[in-house]
């Protein structure tokens, strides 16, 4: 058989020559090396401490956007729940009433948005789906808890807080 | 004896016990620490400053644990064999010199707590007697794992003890006397064994391996094959006190290579410095402390770097390598004797 590349090595089962056989060459050798690595840069993060910066593109926990008037983005048309592989999220929708304009944008809204956080492979399909830029990934954690129930997120944890906004301009679609 | 005798000798005793222990417990810290750090890690460092706090944390972890033992062991043998492994460990380091004399108002008080002629044969002795703690537990715990491992060990050194005996004795040929004493004064100053007997101290570090049952040789114990040998059944302190000894075991070998090989408490140019007596004696015990932590970090260093052998291999380096080696050793001392002297 040709090999695909010159570094395989072709196994031998040769006789172990006088110096192989005396194994302190081989034992020297190996402690030198051990002892090189006494002064190299560590590759311990001491986590609490120093966190690790996330990449741009990281896909963590959802936010449901508002507009700059503070207004929902949702109009709960459901393409997301449909584009999402895991089956994860679920959705109600409610028609906007009179006086409720400041609180969504348009005449359809999510009465009930949940994403089961559990399922959600944060693939970010549901953010290419959406096309209202209504739902993003960010780069916050999913906490942990001991109670199943608790991962499935509500409206509660999943819209944006106006106060504490956040940047997805990194996510955004660039055509 | 006179009283005063008696009350310093007391006071050593405590005191050398108490830096045995210490010494055996920051072993484990040292050993955690030296693996992470030839392996580019960290290691511990979250109990007290640098994490040296870490021994003390393992050794309540070992408390709390749940004590348990087998419905079908032998419960006395059982519960006898973890005690023998650390009274042994612990006598051990009756004999060893750490230091000169001490002059105080007159009196000379020596460093060291019994300075018995046959010091040499003692400490084989007593860490032959430090086998018996492991092949019982292993037998009494009624596992076949730990029964394995309690016959690796013993016959491991049973084989090793050879060895070791005969490469000691190219040194007891040199010095002319069993006392650990008498040899450490028979190299003075730089006139360390090591440089007379190269091979003899090769064979002699490779069998304190063996003993110790360290890598590479901790067939005994290899987590892999035998999941822990022979405290395989063991939990809790008696856990504790098996791996304990073992570094009780680490340090007193340590000292043992240091007083035989390396001169002990002499260090090169110690005298000629002018210092009074005492001066001189407690730089020496520092210098062979320091000796003593060398040889524990030179441990820990092969520990973490060669793999274990295989258990043919290991008898037959024993058997067939080191006793002929150490044989050849004990001519050639004999020859080199007659031919300078």
């Amino acid at each position: 058989m040709k090999a695909l590349t010159n570094r395989s090595k072709i196994a031998v089962d040769k006789e172990y020559t006088f110096m192989e056989r005396l194994y302190f060459p081989a034992i020297i050798k190996g402690m030198m090396i051990t002892i090189s690595h006494l002064l190299k840069k560590k590759a311990t993060l001491r986590y609490p401490e120093v966190q690790k910066e996330f990449a741009p593109v990281y896909r963590g926990k959802h936010v449901l956007k508002r507009d700059e008037k503070g207004a929902e983005n949702c109009t709960a048309c459901g393409l997301c729940a449909v584009a999402c592989p895991a089956e994860a999220i679920t959705m109600t929708a409610a028609e906007r009433k009179k006086g409720e304009e400041g609180k969504y944008r348009e005449e359809k809204y999510a009465e009930v948005y949940e994403i089961n956080m559990l399922r959600c492979i944060f693939c970010g399909l549901c953010e290419e789906a959406c096309p209202k830029e209504a739902i993003f990934l960010t780069d916050e954690i999913v906490k942990t808890s001991y109670d199943r129930q608790d991962f499935v997120y509500g409206k509660d944890r999943l819209v944006e807080d106006m106060n504490k906004r956040i940047d997805i301009t990194k996510r955004q679609k660039k055509y | 004896m006179e009283l005063t005798e008696l009350i310093f000798k007391g006071i050593l005793v405590v005191i050398i016990f108490a830096i045995t222990l210490v010494a055996a417990l920051y072993s484990t810290f040292a050993e955690r620490k030296i693996s992470a750090v030839l392996q580019d890690r960290i290691g511990p460092n979250r109990a007290g400053p640098f994490g040296l706090l870490q021994p003390l944390a393992d050794g309540v972890k070992m408390f709390m644990k749940e004590e348990i033992i087998p419905t079908s062991s032998s419960k006395w043998l059982f519960i006898l064999a973890p005690c023998l492994a650390m009274i042994t460990a612990g006598m051990s380091s009756a004999v060893m010199p750490w230091g000169g004399n001490l002059i105080i108002d007159g009196e000379t008080y020596a460093l060291q707590v019994a300075d018995i002629n046959i010091g040499i044969l003692y400490i084989l002795g007593i860490t032959s007697v430090g086998i018996y703690g492991i092949m019982i537990g292993g037998w009494a715990s009624d596992n076949k794992y730990s029964l394995l491992g309690a016959i690796r060990a013993s016959s491991q050194m049973i084989s090793y003890e050879l060895a070791m005996g005969l490469s000691v004795i190219a040194v007891v040929m040199m010095t002319g006397d069993l006392s650990i004493n008498e040899i450490v004064k028979g190299q003075p100053g730089g006139h360390w064994n090591v440089f007379y007997q190269p091979l003899g101290f090769i064979i002699f570090l490779i069998c304190a391996f063996a003993e110790t049952n360290r890598a590479p040789f901790d067939l005994p114990e290899c987590e892999t094959e035998l999941i822990g040998g022979y405290h395989t059944e063991y939990s809790s302190m008696k856990l504790g006190f098996f791996l304990f000894a073992e570094y009780i075991n680490m340090f007193v070998s340590c000292a043992l290579v240091a007083a035989v090989y390396f001169g002990g408490y002499n260090m090169p140019f110690i005298n000629s410095m002018g210092w009074s007596p005492n001066t001189v004696t407690i730089v020496g015990t520092a210098c062979f402390f320091l000796k003593i932590a060398f040889g524990i970090f030179f441990f820990m260093w092969v520990r973490w770097t060669l793999p274990r052998f295989r258990y043919d291999q290991l008898m037959r380096l024993g058997w067939q390598i080191l006793i002929p080696l150490s044989i050849i050793n004990v001519i050639l001392t004999g020859l080199g004797i007659i031919v300078f002297k």
